[in-house]
């Protein structure tokens, strides 16, 4: 390895090499977030799609209605069936193939190694084995929808016993499955090393910047809560492939005819599995977000952070307590009141690490002198927009109130607040702030303003209805927008909103694609520093950093946020300066 | 460009990164046959009736498959020694026998398995006999993942000795650690099904 490593990089490999199967985390980090941005888009069109059909229930879609084949929607009207392989494939697409894939695989890859100060990830060819199995496990998901009967149609939470008796999509969704969980514990195995092992001298934990930690911790939660899901999708794909009945109840009737099988099995084994992975990934779809947050803030309002140690404290403890909260979710399964009033208490505990943090990062703010960057109105936004996802999450982690609530619309709005204007604008925000280090040049300010008001304003017409139509009672699934139903009729206007909503969050998106490629080739020309940032990937090395990202491994004399410090030179202290 | 601690030990962690990085993988591997297990407890605490695992599989078969792959920890552990030791061929000797033990215990399954397929068992038939497949075949899988490893560092050990004695001394130690898990599972799988 020695030996074949340095002659391997003494001359330049051939182009696929650098590109496609480099090592180098940082062209792994690269090709992570285009590939999680493109099936970003690809769960937003089908999204796109689905609004249609809640806001004009039964008419043609236009454009691409006549596309789609009269296995989906003859004449362009979308079939329930295919409704219902959209609504499961948007959630697993945006969850597993984007956000995560991003916020880990693109983000962290690319700043871990940088901001700690190590020369690459700690196992580069395991990196590179992790990425192929991200993206083998993507083409997997989006094959399936040419399955005969379509792809997986069991909502992204495929719950038996539908799942174990759907069309082969669901084989699909499994064996994707798969692929993404190992792809997701190589790369957490490698970060974790890559932090405690690669940290450069004088980087102890309570100088690593916030956003390594986040991901450190989001690590462990992959690494942990991945495995009771991989062993789910090993019974489910028993079940469906081999005949077991390990989630098949003695006596189940389908269609009027008794299942010929064992029985014996227990739906709710399923639920319990995939819980158990399944609430912690909601803080692997946060933690990284408010990781990216805490570094603009603390940049853009030129002050240290606010609580570095207990937000530090904080996350760690949320980590801990996001593996005994899963059964909020299962609240109307029957499970019995002493265990609902366990999972209440630890919900209702977990809630306080989320407030430490977030209103750590609002005391932050106060009496900074904020430079309102592009990064910065993104990371402001999410501030209130994860405000109100948390908020309206109190309700639904009390057994109470969440019998009303479950399987409504405000289930939704609740976790679209959290993932998509919170998560998300994080994301957007860690783009404008790091495409400098990563390109050598700025992205456009003005066609950012356009894409974060444009943005900002139509997810909240998209979301903040859906806290209404819940509170009315209607079904997260229903693909009619209840338009049947007396008592819901008088919602439509609002699916209408949201459809025209949805459409004008698209052409936003279009703002900042364009934005990408205009920067590429136009944008203004930066020094390694151009944020006056205090952390090593700024402070340490040009942009874009070299292969071996430090020409001399950096030596780090202080915390992350040495901010506007009485007496020092500058409004900012590196830390590694001397 | 070289990646620090591959072969020396970080000074204040004391662990060199390989090592770190198979204790973390055991630890996922904990929490998937963890699971599979917990499945187990809350099928069979929900099953009106539960088959004596004993009446059902071959117990001398099973017991004598526990003892080789106990043998082949034993064996394993010297192979390491002897690397520590630098004598590569004692080396090739123990690995050699614990490549040969882990294939024997694939062929004793396999073999349970036919055996189980003329009876008519199948992993359709019950719950019981739909766990025993899913989790042997999953041990299974890893035991054969076992033994691709250390064939492939019984091949590949002679140039990576020549090359560097400890970088070849770190693999086998994290690829012992493995397959001491990989026992450890089978020692409770043992009782669990053919037992109990």
């Amino acid at each position: 390895m020695t030996t074949q490593s340095s002659d391997a990089h003494a001359a330049v490999p051939p182009f696929w090499r650098r590109t496609l199967f480099s090592t180098d985390h940082k062209v792994i980090g690269i090709q992570y977030a285009i590939t999680a941005m493109v099936f970003l888009l690809v769960g937003f069109f089908l999204m796109m799609l689905m609004r249609w059909q809640l806001a004009y229930p039964g008419r043609p879609i236009p454009l691409v209605g006549g596309l789609l084949g009269a296995t989906r929607a003859p004449g362009g009207i979308m079939l329930p069936e295919f409704y219902n392989q959209l609504g499961a494939m948007h959630g697993t697409i945006m969850i597993f193939l984007g956000v995560v894939p991003l916020a880990v695989g693109g983000f962290g890859n690319y700043l871990v190694p940088l901001q700690i100060g190590a020369p690459d990830m700690a196992f580069p060819r395991l990196n590179l084995a992790s990425y192929w199995a991200f993206a083998a496990g993507g083409v997997v998901m989006i094959a399936s929808f040419f399955a005969p009967g379509g792809a997986a149609s069991s909502g992204w939470t495929s719950y038996p016993p539908l799942a174990d008796i759907a069309t082969t999509g669901q084989t699909f969704w499994l064996a994707g499955m798969v692929l993404l969980i190992t792809s997701s514990l190589l790369g957490s195995i490698n970060f974790i090393t890559t932090i405690v092992q690669l940290r450069a001298p004088g980087l102890s934990f309570m100088r690593l910047p916030f956003f390594v930690w986040s991901q450190l911790v989001t690590s462990f939660l992959l690494l942990l809560a991945f495995p009771p899901l991989e062993a789910a999708a090993v019974l489910q794909l028993m079940d469906r492939v081999a005949g077991t009945s390990f989630y098949l109840p003695s006596g189940l009737v389908v269609g009027g005819k008794a299942m010929a099988v064992a029985g014996g099995g227990s739906p709710l084994l399923w639920q319990h599995l995939f819980w158990f992975l399944a609430h912690p990934e909601v803080y692997v779809l946060i933690l990284p977000a408010m990781g990216i947050v805490a570094e603009i803030i603390a940049n853009s309002s030129r002050k240290p952070l606010w609580g570095y140690r207990l937000m530090v404290y904080s996350v760690v403890f949320l980590g801990f307590m996001s593996f005994l909260v899963w059964a909020h979710h299962m609240f109307l399964t029957g499970m019995g009141t002493t265990m609902s009033a366990f999972f209440q208490t630890t919900t209702m505990i977990i809630s306080i690490p989320s407030v430490v943090v977030l209103s750590s990062l609002v005391v932050s703010l106060w009496g900074g002198a904020i430079r309102f960057t592009t990064p910065a109105l993104f990371a402001l936004a999410f501030l209130p927009m994860f405000g109100i996802g948390g908020l309206t999450g109190l309700p639904l982690g009390l057994a109470a109130t969440d019998i009303h609530l479950h399987d409504t619309y405000y289930v939704i709005g609740h976790f679209h607040y959290v993932v998509a204007p919170g998560t998300i604008f994080a994301l957007f925000a860690g783009v404008y702030y790091w495409f400098p280090k990563a390109t050598g040049r700025m992205m456009n300010a003005r066609l950012g303003a356009i894409h974060f008001w444009g943005s900002f304003v139509t997810m909240n017409l998209i979301f903040m209805p859906m806290f209404i139509q819940g509170l009315a009672g209607m079904n997260r699934r229903l693909y009619d927008a209840g338009v049947q139903d007396p008592h819901l009729q008088g919602l439509q206007p609002w699916s209408v909103l949201q459809g025209w909503s949805a459409w004008a969050l698209g052409v936003f998106q279009l703002v900042f694609i364009v934005n990408v490629f205009w920067s590429l080739r136009k944008g203004s020309r930066v020094d390694a520093n151009p944020w006056q940032a205090t952390t090593l990937e700024w402070a340490a090395t040009s942009s874009p950093p070299p292969h071996g990202n430090f020409a001399v491994i950096p030596t780090v004399r202080r915390g992350p946020y040495e901010y506007s410090v009485p007496g020092a030179p500058a409004d900012f202290t590196p830390q590694n300066a001397i | 460009m070289e990646i620090p601690y591959s072969t020396t030990a970080r000074p204040d962690t004391g662990v060199t990164n390989s090592k770190l990085g198979i204790w973390l993988f055991l630890a996922s591997e904990v929490m998937l046959f963890g699971s599979l297990f917990s499945a187990y407890v809350l099928l069979r605490v929900g099953a009106p009736s539960w088959p004596h695992g004993w009446a059902i599989m071959n117990v001398p078969l099973g017991a004598l498959n526990t003892a080789v792959l106990i043998t082949s920890s034993v064996t394993m552990v010297l192979a390491w020694v002897a690397l520590k030791e630098r004598d590569l061929s004692r080396y090739w000797l123990w690995m050699g026998f614990t490549v040969l033990l882990g294939v024997m215990f694939l062929s004793i399954k396999a073999f349970e398995y036919a055996d189980k397929f003329q009876q008519g068992l199948y992993p359709s038939t019950n719950t019981f006999m739909g766990l025993y497949f899913t989790l042997t075949g999953l041990h299974a899988l890893h035991v054969a993942a076992g033994v691709v490893v250390n064939t492939w560092l019984l091949g590949a050990g002679f140039t990576m000795w020549e090359r560097d004695p400890d970088r070849l001394t770190h693999r086998v130690e994290a690829a012992g650690l493995y397959w001491h898990f990989v026992d450890i599972v089978w020692i409770v799988l043992f009782p669990l099904l053919y037992l109990l």
